[in-house]
């Protein structure tokens, strides 16, 4: 029961969807841009967004893209998390996305809504922010394309694409996520590491207020002529941020978690990997 | 015999599969109106005022209700609850007002814009502070409210029921014990988490009469409490039940049933409903009881026990209502099912600032097993002993007496050591329990004993009738309902048995109507096939009687000449005369029309024969009889994360005679399942203001699918031999055991001893020393 | 471009073979409108928050969470409910295996099967007990031990590969 009435648009193309939340804007609307909907439909329930107008964007083609551009992998915005788990094409994408929230969920949420949730996890992020990926976003001014690094949205901005180079979406890589207890649960801890063939990138979600990549760390993990475990704890020396404390889990818990996994992650990985 | 023992699928099989099973909010009325509840943002405070001006003013809102409407105060036993706060909030959740309209948007639109203002009081958070001097109090003036029946206040203290066992000669019995074990354990409250929300209608008729559709067990109390607390004659009370989707003693507590007759009485008697959403199922409504408990026991260098000194604080919430009857039925069975001669004990209902509490599967046995279980495995590595050989060596039996000292005998107790010896068999026990694998993982094994009697009231009683058709097949009414305990298949074999037909011809009402069928107590505490198979039993005899009486009339014998088999009623010896029921079920129909004898309506009923409890020494009959069992559990341990696998779980039970053979295996495993949900992850978590931070599925997780272990359930079956065909009750019995066994198993593997629950991996990390720095590996 | 403006607007729903139009605010669920609308209250609200999995239905033969989904997102779609499997080989099943107790959360569980059912025969693949698992993982039940879930699903599965 979402208490509160909305408009509901369906808009056919990446344009029409742009003007229109700039119209409904102009007109002292408050739109919001509706994918898989899980969130709006769960946070209106409680209250905890309300919006008066919704513009659904999986039906607009550019969002359900999926497949090969030349020496890149697109994935468009609207893809429900089953389907780019089962398109096969970027395996460690699958894997995250094949443990975020439950199968039937899986089918309603979306990667753009994923990745543009309000929920601290965001798990999806992660092997574009290892593969250095590119997002296509549309505003009023068209397309631009924005590093996955730097990917913050401004309101009225749509997230159309993700573009993945197809040679990073091959490189050996690990995940590992470790919940409270059990397996359909937010993470204590996300880890995802690649070996681009040179070093080891490294990434994670649960750990700190929002989920990163942090260059410093790889640093540490691939600092030459150094045993695995000195280099694991330089790299936790070097976490960007305080350890959340919630209650999924204590800090210490996930502090040990995650020192745990990048051990195993990383003896996976230097021992071949995927 | 015929159909006792067999395993009858559920009658209401295809109902449920196929989507047509009707549920409390599955039948649309037009013209109902949506009760919406506002409710308290704080565990603690004072309402200051409340301003419903502007959801008032919202269209189609009809009506809105708040504490000061209603102001008649409920409670089980100690009335201390008002329907809607009145003045003060106690818990997080708490019903404040209720906002009737027209349909649901708008009482969630309107319910929005009640404004309340509060003054924050300071909270209580957990049992043993609230029994520190100077902890605020919850209630200022408990020993004022009005009690119904055995119930003991502590006046000054936030203790809504003190009671008392003192069995033997404690302190001998303490001096004469060599070895002495001490343990504390303790858990929060959690919650039943049924997956049908709690849902009541009311609806008001102009002549008086009073309609209530709920998602109850416990309808009869529902009539029964309308009288007590809103002085309604019980035949102008009609509740009607149909199926419920799951209880688990979550619906045996009446309240929202309360504030939908409110709601109905503040618009002119029109028909409300008042449902939750999950969020206010799990908090608002009344939740799973959280305990504190200290175990002292003594025994013998060889390991007899010589005494126990037993303390129970539970954590009951804001009121007492059933935790004031769980502190019984949790004292009753005190000292699980062992001899221990001498036995101090003492159960208080505890007042929290937490949801208040009420009946869960197992009625306060899951969580005093847990202690005592946990106890005796601390006993065990003391004395050097086998955890099993303790409890075989001190298992209770017939010839000896319970805590409230009742006198065991061959039938009202099942066989304990015979359960605990096949659950050895089954566990292959002799093989190790504990053992640890190349990888580094260990794999243990750990067990726990229990027992439990029903402490009912001690009118608590069944009621059954048995209506012919023309066909000769019959139509069975009972007041128990169809929560998903299979119970009302079991009743139709326990009436086809009687009646020498096949159970296909017995036809069952689902729905329950108070108006016509007859009263059974409530569907809880494993219960109702022990109590209404009995009545049935009577019903089945007096409509037999009937038959004969009819037969004997048109065949000129005396009815004690009379047999009856395959649904025939024939002259002893001589099988050729006689009837088939359908000839004689109405009366016997001569070829000229006359007809002679008269329809055939059995009628039955049983009533437990208890008797209170002495208020000081605990002494009297709590339950008639007592079902027994062991279980275990198999885990493989991670030593490094402290996750583990629950690899297997088992349960030998002694519920008497099984009469429905697979419906009693899923029983148990259904039971097992949640023992084992409740002890690996339950648990309400509280902010500092005793707010629940985990109110919703997301959350509060509960076991998925995939996650269960392998499960072993096998059956002892001592006859009780008042039960219907021998049976005792095995409802609960599954999850009793699950989480002093698993705590048990862990302990071995983790090589600390574990005493809170849930047994969540971050726990048994820290108990494991982990923490405290940040570089722990 | 589909525009719905305005308090309440009309979609068309295909549901269990029969084409309902509807007026519908855009704010209601699909759970909601096949419930009260169309009386359809097979489909259960145990959370309505994603969470439980009773309120499974098929949408185009996938498994959605009816509490998740916009009734109008639905439009033109193809809808199975609980009451549109009747007769089917996974109800049986259930019954059989004594797939449940109390009922409450068999619709979502029948639903989310039936999908499973289809998309295994569909794709030929073969549905190991973590195929089955990773789809079932999305119902809760509280009754049962699940084992006995399993045993209903794995045995319609078991019977598809034998024809
Ligand atoms: C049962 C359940 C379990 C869950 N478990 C997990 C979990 O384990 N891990 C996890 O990470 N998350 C989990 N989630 C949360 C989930 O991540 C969010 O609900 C989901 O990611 C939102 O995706 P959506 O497609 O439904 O987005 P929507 O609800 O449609 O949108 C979410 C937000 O993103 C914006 N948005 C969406 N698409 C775009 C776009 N293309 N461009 C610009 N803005 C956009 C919307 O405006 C909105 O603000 C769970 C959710 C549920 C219901
Ligand atoms: S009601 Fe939809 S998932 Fe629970
Ligand atoms: S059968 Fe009751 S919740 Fe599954």
């Amino acid at each position: 029961m979402i208490p509160f009435d909305f408009d509901y648009y369906r808009p056919d193309s990446v344009g029409q969807a742009v003007e229109l939340y700039a119209r409904l804007r102009a007109e002292g609307r408050n739109p919001i841009y509706f994918s898989g909907g899980t969130e709006i439909i769960t946070f209106g329930r409680l209250g905890q967004l309300v919006t008066d107008a919704v513009l659904d964007i999986k039906s607009i083609p550019e969002l359900g893209a999926l497949g090969r551009s030349g020496d890149h992998l697109v994935f468009g915005a609207g893809l429900t998390l089953n389907a780019v788990a089962e398109s096969g094409l970027f395996p460690l994408l699958g894997d995250v996305a094949r443990h975020t929230a439950d199968h039937t969920t899986r089918n309603k949420i979306t990667l753009g809504g994923n990745l543009c949730a309000s929920i601290p996890y965001r798990e999806t992020v992660l092997p574009f922010l290892l593969t250095d990926s590119y997002a296509v976003v549309a505003g009023r001014q068209g397309n631009a394309w924005v590093s996955m690094h730097e990917l913050r949205l401004a309101p009225g901005e749509l997230l159309v694409q993700i573009w993945t180079e197809q040679s990073a979406a091959r490189w050996p890589s690990v995940t590992i996520k470790k919940t409270k207890q059990d397996e359909v649960d937010y993470p204590l801890v996300r880890l995802a590491l690649v070996h681009d063939g040179r070093g080891v990138r490294a990434a994670f979600s649960g750990v700190c207020e929002a989920p990163f990549r942090s260059w410093d760390m790889e640093d540490a993990l691939n600092t030459p002529g150094v045993p695995l475990e000195t280099r694991i704890a330089e790299a936790l020396r070097r976490l960007p941020g305080q350890v959340i404390d919630d209650q999924l889990g204590s800090a210490d818990y996930r502090y040990y978690l995650l020192h745990h996994s990048l051990r195993e992650g990383m003896s996976a990985l230097e021992g071949g990997g995927r | 015999m015929e159909s006792v023992g067999k395993s009858v699928p559920r009658k209401e099989s295809f109902d449920k599969v196929e989507g047509r099973a009707k549920y409390t909010r599955d039948l649309r009325l037009a013209g109902m109106l949506h009760g919406k509840l506002v409710t308290s943002p704080h565990a603690h405070a004072k309402i200051r005022s409340i301003d419903a001006a502007a959801a008032a003013a919202v269209p189609g809102v009809r009506g809105i209700v708040t504490g000061a409407d209603c102001q008649e105060l409920t409670g089980e036993l100690l009335a201390d609850r008002p329907v809607l706060a009145y003045r003060k909030v106690r818990y997080y959740g708490e019903p404040v007002a209720v906002v009737i309209a027209d349909d649901e948007q708008t009482a969630w639109r309107a319910a929005g814009l009640v404004h309340v203002e509060y003054e924050v009081l300071p909270v209580v958070s957990s049992p043993s502070r609230a029994l520190l001097p100077g902890a605020p109090l919850l209630h200022e003036e408990v020993e004022k409210y009005k009690r119904y029946g055995d119930v003991y206040p502590v006046p000054g203290m936030n203790i809504g029921n003190h009671l008392k066992i003192r069995k033997g000669d404690f302190q001998s019995g303490w001096e004469a014990g060599v070895v002495k074990v001490e343990c504390y354990t303790a858990f929060r409250p959690s919650d039943h988490i049924a997956m049908e929300p709690r849902a009541a209608r009311a609806e008001i008729l102009p002549d008086g009469e009073v309609h209530i559709r709920a998602s109850t067990q416990a309808p009869y109390v529902i009539k029964r409490f309308m009288e007590r607390y809103f002085g309604l004659d019980p035949g102008q009370v009609v509740v009607h039940v149909p199926f419920v989707g799951g209880g688990f003693g979550a619906k045996g507590a009446v309240q929202l049933e309360f504030i939908a007759y409110c709601a109905s009485r503040a618009v002119g008697g029109r028909l409300v409903e008042v449902s939750n959403s999950r969020e206010e199922d799990m908090i608002s409504s009344p939740c799973h009881i959280g305990l504190e408990a200290q175990i002292k026991m003594a025994a013998t260098p060889d390991g007899r026990l010589t005494a126990a000194q037993i303390t129970l604080l539970w954590d009951g919430g804001a009121y007492a209502d059933m935790a004031a009857v769980m502190a019984k039925a949790g004292i009753d069975d005190c000292t699980g099912p062992y001899r221990i001669p001498n036995v101090w004990a003492d159960s208080l209902a505890v007042y929290t600032n937490h949801t208040y509490a009420t009946s869960f599967r197992g009625f306060a046995h899951p969580e005093v097993t847990f202690a005592i279980e946990r106890t005796m495995d601390l006993l065990a590595k003391k004395l050097g002993m086998d955890p099993i050989a303790l409890r075989l060596l001190n298992a209770i039996g017939p010839g000896e007496t319970t805590p409230t000292q009742v006198l065991l005998d061959e039938s009202n107790i099942g066989n304990v050591p015979a359960c605990i010896l096949r659950l050895r068999e089954l566990m292959d026990w002799e093989s190790g329990q504990r053992v640890v694998l190349p990888n580094g993982r260990i794999r243990t094994k750990g067990i726990a004993a229990l027992w439990k009697t029903s402490s009912t009231p001690t009118d608590a009683g069944a009621g059954a009738v048995l209506i012919f058709n023309k066909s000769g097949s019959v139509n069975l009414m009972t007041g128990v309902v169809e929560i998903g305990q299979g119970t009302k298949t079991a009743l139709a074999q326990i009436a086809a048995e009687r009646l020498t037909i096949d159970p296909s011809l017995v036809h069952v009402s689902f729905e329950v109507n108070t108006k016509t069928n007859p009263e059974h107590w409530k569907t809880v505490a494993s219960s109702s096939t022990m109590m209404a198979g009995r009545a049935i039993l009577e019903a089945a005899d007096d409509a037999i009687r009937q038959l004969k009486y009819n037969a004997a009339l048109v065949l000129q014998v005396s009815p004690d000449e009379l047999e009856l088999a395959e649904g025939r009623v024939f002259v002893r010896g001589n099988p050729q005369r006689g009837f088939l029921f359908r000839e004689i079920a109405m009366g016997y129909e001569s070829e000229n029309g006359l007809t002679v004898g008269k329809q055939v309506i059995g009628r039955g009923s049983y009533i437990v024969k208890l008797t209170r409890l002495d208020p000081e020494t605990g002494d009297g009959r709590p339950g008639p009889q007592w079902s027994v069992a062991a279980q275990g559990v198999e885990v493989e341990f991670d030593p490094v994360e402290c996750r583990y696998q629950v690899l297997r779980a088992y349960t030998v039970i002694d519920g008497g005679v099984i009469v429905n053979h697979r419906g009693a295996v899923t029983q148990m495993m259904g039971g097992m399942s949640m023992g084992l949900s409740w002890a690996t992850r339950e648990s309400f978590l509280y902010d500092n203001q005793e707010r629940v931070l985990n109110p919703q599925l997301r959350f509060y997780k509960i076991t998925h699918f995939g996650e269960n272990p392998d499960m072993v359930v096998d059956f002892v079956q001592t006859p009780y031999h008042e039960g219907p065909y021998g049976a005792r009750g095995i409802g609960e019995y599954g999850t009793i055991g699950m989480a002093g066994a698993l705590a048990n198993a862990l302990s071995v593997a983790a090589g600390v001893e574990l005493f809170q629950l849930p047994l969540l991996p971050e726990t048994i990390w820290r108990a494991r020393g982990g923490g405290s720095v940040h570089d722990p590996v | 471009m589909k525009e719905f403006t305005g308090r309440r607007y009309g979609v068309r729903l295909h549901v269990n073979h029969e084409t309902h139009t509807l007026h519908v605010r855009a704010a209601d669920t699909l759970l909601h409108v096949l419930r009260d609308q169309l009386g359809l209250t097979g489909t259960k609200a145990g959370c309505e928050n994603g969470d439980c999995g009773s309120c499974t239905v098929l949408v185009n033969g996938t498994p959605l969470n009816a509490c998740l989904t916009l009734a109008v997102e639905a439009h033109e779609q193809p809808v199975t409910t609980v009451e549109g499997l009747r007769g089917s080989e996974i109800q049986k099943s259930f019954v059989e295996h004594w797939a449940f107790q109390c009922g409450f959360c068999t619709p979502g569980f029948i639903c989310n099967a039936q999908g499973l059912i289809d998309y295994v025969r569909a794709e030929h693949r073969h549905a190991d007990d973590e195929l089955i698992k990773e789809w079932l993982q999305s119902n809760l039940c509280r009754c049962t031990s699940y084992h006995e879930i399993h045993a209903a699903v794995k045995s319609v599965l078991d019977d598809g590969e034998e024809c």
